[in-house]
C-alpha cells in the first residue's frame, strides 16, 4: 500500500505513478527482499505437541487448546483436495514451521512504541507505518485530484504473530473492538466462542481444518450494534521466516445494524522455495449490518520458470445471518505461484444482499484457480458477481463459482458476469460455473466473456506515443474498471500499479 | 519535414512485395493527397511510416526532419510529432476517452523531457478542442471509440491530432464512412491544423475530401509506386475519368 503519495492523479485508466512504478522494479517482485531478525522457531514438522506449543505460546485457556486439538484429530483424517485446476508437487507438511516469531517479540510490547524498531521499519518500508497518521490519497475516477485525508488502523502480522494494533483507542471510543486475534481469545472469551468456527466450521475443508489446529495470530473485529465504524481497518501479513507456513485467523463480526470496512494485504520474500499459506476469514453479519471486504493479494508469485511462491489455499466466507445484511468481498489477486480462493456468502436472512468482485491476474507460471459460493437461503435474496481473470506467460486462470438457490430462497436473483483476458498465446483461461435453482421464482443470470489484448490496441497505444508497458496497463485496467471502481480508493491506487508491475514483461 | 526514398516494403507473411519504391517529399506547411485504387499500397505506406507491425522493408529510407523513422519504435515516431488518423480507430474497453488522451500527451512530452501536462491545462484545453469538432462531454468520458459511430470515432482521431500538435500528419481514408457533415466537421478540424511548420499527406479514395481539405500536390499511386504528380486538377481528372486513362498513361 504505497498511498502516501502527494499529488497523484488516478484515473480509471494509467496513470504516471503506474507507468513509473513499472520502470522502477523492471520486471521484479518489489517486495521480495527480507528482514534480517533474530527468530524464535518451533520446531519443524506437526503433531499434538506443536499444536499444544503454539496454544501455549499464545497463552491460551483450555477450550482454546481442546478445539485446536480436535481440529487436528479431524485433519488427520482429511485428504488434501485435488479438484482444482492447479498443480502443484506434494506439499510435504513435515518439512514445515509452523510457528516463527522474532525473539523481540517473547514479550508482548505492551504499546507500538516498545516494538523492535527493526519490525517497524519492515512495515514502513513496504509502505504500511506503524504510527496512528492520517493517510493522503487521491480520487478514483474524478477529474480533478482532491487529496482526502483519511485514516486506516492496521493490525500487523509478522510470521506467525501480530506485531501491534493502531487507533486501537480511537476505536475503543466507539465501541468497536480491533485487536489480534490471540488477545481476543483472552480478552473477549464470550465472543470468539460464540462465532469462532461459526461460519467455517472446524471440519469444513483440508486447509481451513489444518488451519483450525495451528493458527498462530490473525486479526479480531467487532463493531457493536448501530456503530459505523469510524475509519477503515486493515491488516498486513507479513511472511519474513523461511519454510514457515502462515495461518492466520480472522473473525469479524457486525452486529445489527453496524457498518465496517476492512482491508487486506499480503507480501512475502523472494525465495527459490515454496511457502505454505492457509489462512481462514470468517464474517458474521447480524440483521440491516454492512461488511466491505477488500484484499490485495501479492504474495511473492515465483519466478519466470516457476520456482519458488507461496502456494495460497485460503477460506473465506462471509454469513449474512440477519435479514437485510449485506457483504461485499473485492480481491485483487496477482500474487502466488498458486491460489485456491472462493470467498464465499451465505444469504441467510431475507433480503440479505453479497457481492463479490475480483481480479485474478497469473502470469509466467503462476496458477489460479478462484471464485465464488453465493448460496441463497432466505427470501428475497440477491447476489452479483463480477470477475476479471487475466493470464500472461504460461499461466492458468481458472474462475470456479457456485449459485445455489435453495428452495426456501424464493424470488432470488444472482448476476454473474465473468470476462477473461488472454495476453500472448501459452496462456489460458478456463470458467467453470457451478448453478443449482431449487425453487422456480428465482432467477440466474450468467455472462461470460474470452477477449485478447490485441497487436491492434497495441499499435494504436502506441502510435500514440505509449510504450509497451504503458499500453498494455491502460488495456488492462481498462479490462478490470469495474472492479477497481469497487475498491476503496486506497486500494485502487494500489491495484492501479499492482496490474501494471504483475504483467511487466508479459509482452515484446 | 517527411522524406521517403526509393522505399521497398513487402508483407512479412506473405512475403508478398507492396511498395517497390516510393519516393515522396513534403514539406513543412504543405497539403499531400495520394489517390490510388485498391490495393495500391497507400495504406501500407501509412503503416509502414507509423511503425506498425508486420511489414519488412528491403530497401529505401524515410525521415522525419533528421529522424531515421525506420530505425525507430512507433511511440518515439510519435514522440518525434508523426500522427496517423486510423481508417479504422481501434475500441478500448473500459478505458476512458480522457484518460486515453491524457495519457498519450505526457508520454510524448515526458519521451521528449518536457513537463508534463497539469490535469487543469489538460481539461482546459481537451474541452476547447473538443467544442470545436462538437464531441460533447459524455464522448470524452465514454471508452476509446466504443459504441462510437464512424462519425464519431473519426472525429476523435481528429482530436487527438488537435491534442497532440504533430509535426508531421497522415490522414488515412479519413473519409471513409462519413456522410456529408461529418466530413465537413472533419475538414474544418483539418483545416484549423494547417500551418506553415506542420505537414499533412492525406490518402483518399476520392475526390470529394480534397473540396474541403485542399492539397498542395496530388499523387496517384498505383503498384507500390507514385505514378503520377500534380496539383489539385489531378483530384478533378480521376472524379471525372477514372484511374483507368492515367494508368494506362503511364504503363
Amino acid at each position: 500500500m504505497d498511498n502516501v503519495v502527494d499529488d497523484v492523479m488516478v484515473k480509471e485508466g494509467v496513470d504516471q505513478e503506474t507507468v513509473d512504478a513499472v520502470r522502477e522494479v523492471g520486471g521484479a517482485y518489489k517486495y521480495g527482499w527480507e528482514t534480517e531478525i533474530e527468530m524464535e522457531y518451533a520446531p519443524k514438522g506437526l503433531n499434538t505437541d506443536i499444536v499444544k506449543l503454539i496454544s501455549d505460546k499464545n497463552e491460551e485457556p483450555e477450550w482454546m487448546l481442546e478445539w485446536r486439538l480436535a481440529a487436528y484429530e479431524r485433519w488427520l483424517q482429511k485428504k488434501e483436495p485435488k479438484w482444482a485446476m492447479v498443480d502443484y508437487p506434494e506439499i510435504d507438511f513435515q518439512d514445515q514451521y509452523y510457528y516463527a516469531r522474532p525473539k523481540s517479540m517473547e514479550v508482548k510490547p505492551k504499546s507500538l512504541d516498545e516494538v523492535d524498531p527493526k519490525l517497524l521499519e519492515t512495515y514502513a518500508k513496504l509502505g504500511i507505518p506503524l504510527k496512528e497518521q492520517m493517510l493522503l490519497a487521491g480520487v478514483e475516477g474524478a477529474e480533478e485530484t482532491t487529496g482526502a485525508p483519511r485514516k486506516v488502523a492496521v493490525d500487523a502480522v509478522f510470521d506467525s504473530v501480530s506485531v501491534g494494533t493502531t487507533f486501537k483507542d480511537e476505536l475503543a471510543k466507539a465501541g468497536v473492538i480491533f485487536c489480534s486475534i490471540s488477545e481476543a481469545i483472552k480478552d473477549h472469551p464470550e465472543l470468539v466462542k460464540k462465532y469462532l468456527g461459526s461460519v467455517v466450521p472446524v471440519s469444513d475443508n483440508y486447509y481451513a481444518t489444518l488451519n483450525s489446529a495451528v493458527f498462530s495470530d490473525g486479526s479480531f473485529v467487532y463493531v457493536p450494534p448501530g456503530v459505523r465504524c469510524p475509519m477503515e481497518l486493515s491488516t498486513y501479513f507479513r511472511i519474513n521466516a523461511e519454510n514457515t507456513g502462515q495461518f492466520e485467523r480472522t473473525l469479524i463480526i457486525a452486529d445489527k445494524g453496524s457498518y465496517v470496512s476492512y482491508l487486506e494485504g499480503c507480501t512475502a520474500p523472494q525465495r527459490d522455495i515454496a511457502q505454505l499459506h492457509a489462512a481462514v476469514v470468517e464474517i458474521i453479519i447480524e440483521e440491516d449490518a454492512e461488511v466491505k471486504y477488500s484484499t490485495v493479494q501479492n504474495w511473492y508469485p515465483g519466478d519466470e520458470n516457476g520456482k519458488g511462491g507461496i502456494y495460497n489455499f485460503v477460506t473465506k466466507r462471509a454469513d449474512c445471518r440477519g435479514d437485510r445484511a449485506k457483504v461485499m468481498w473485492t480481491q485483487v489477486e496477482t500474487g502466488s505461484a498458486v491460489t485456491w480462493k472462493y470467498p464465499s456468502c451465505i444469504l441467510r436472512g431475507d433480503d440479505s444482499q453479497g457481492e463479490f468482485y475480483s481480479i485474478a491476474i497469473a502470469n509466467n507460471m503462476q496458477q489460479a484457480d478462484t471464485g465464488t459460493k453465493m448460496i441463497h437461503l432466505g427470501k428475497n435474496t440477491k447476489s452479483r458477481i463480477v470477475s476479471k481473470g487475466i493470464s500472461a506467460g504460461k499461466a492458468q486462470n481458472t474462475y470456479r463459482g457456485l449459485v445455489s438457490m435453495h428452495p426456501k430462497a424464493k424470488s432470488s436473483r444472482n448476476y454473474t458476469q465473468c470476462d477473461s483476458l488472454l495476453i500472448g498465446d501459452k496462456c489460458g483461461a478456463h470458467t467453470v460455473p457451478y448453478i443449482e435453482v431449487k425453487n422456480n421464482s428465482s432467477r440466474v443470470e450468467h455472462e461470460a466473456t474470452t477477449s485478447k489484448v490485441d497487436d491492434d490496441q497495441m499499435f494504436y497505444c502506441r502510435s500514440r506515443g505509449m510504450d509497451e508497458e504503458e499500453a498494455v496497463a491502460l488495456v488492462v485496467n481498462g479490462f478490470c474498471k469495474d472492479v477497481l471502481q469497487a475498491l476503496p480508493m486506497e486500494f485502487a491506487m494500489e491495484a492501479q500499479q499492482l496490474v501494471a508491475i504483475s504483467l511487466e514483461g508479459s509482452v515484446g | 519535414m517527411l522524406n521517403i526514398k526509393d522505399l521497398h516494403v513487402k508483407l512479412e507473411e506473405e512475403d508478398k512485395q507492396i511498395l517497390k519504391g516510393v519516393n515522396l517529399e513534403v514539406k513543412a506547411g504543405k497539403v499531400h493527397a495520394i489517390m490510388g485504387p485498391n490495393g495500391s499500397g497507400k495504406s501500407t505506406l501509412s503503416y509502414v511510416l507509423s511503425g506498425r507491425d508486420g511489414y519488412e522493408v528491403t530497401g529505401g529510407s524515410a525521415h522525419l526532419g533528421e529522424d531515421d523513422l525506420l530505425e525507430m519504435e512507433p511511440e518515439e515516431r510519435a514522440a518525434a510529432g508523426l500522427f496517423l488518423a486510423f481508417q479504422y480507430p481501434v475500441e478500448i474497453p473500459g478505458v476512458g476517452n480522457m484518460t486515453f488522451l491524457r495519457t498519450s500527451v505526457n508520454a510524448q512530452r515526458k519521451a521528449r523531457g518536457e513537463e508534463e501536462m497539469s490535469a487543469a491545462d489538460f481539461l482546459k484545453e481537451v474541452r476547447a478542442r473538443a467544442k470545436d469538432l462538437k464531441i460533447d462531454a459524455d464522448m470524452l468520458k465514454r471508452p476509446v471509440n466504443v459504441g462510437f459511430s464512424g462519425g464519431e470515432k473519426k472525429r476523435n482521431e481528429i482530436l487527438q491530432m488537435a491534442m497532440l500538435q504533430p509535426k508531421m500528419c497522415i490522414l488515412d481514408e479519413t473519409d471513409s464512412g462519413l456522410d456529408v457533415d461529418a466530413m465537413k466537421l472533419v475538414s474544418e478540424g483539418v483545416n484549423a491544423l494547417r500551418d506553415a511548420g506542420r505537414g499533412f499527406l492525406v490518402i483518399t479514395h476520392y475526390q470529394r475530401l480534397l473540396d474541403h481539405i485542399k492539397p498542395d500536390v496530388v499523387h496517384i499511386m498505383a503498384d507500390g509506386r507514385i505514378v503520377k504528380t500534380g496539383g489539385p486538377e489531378l483530384a478533378l481528372e480521376v472524379e471525372n475519368n477514372g484511374y483507368a486513362d492515367i494508368l494506362s498513361e503511364v504503363a
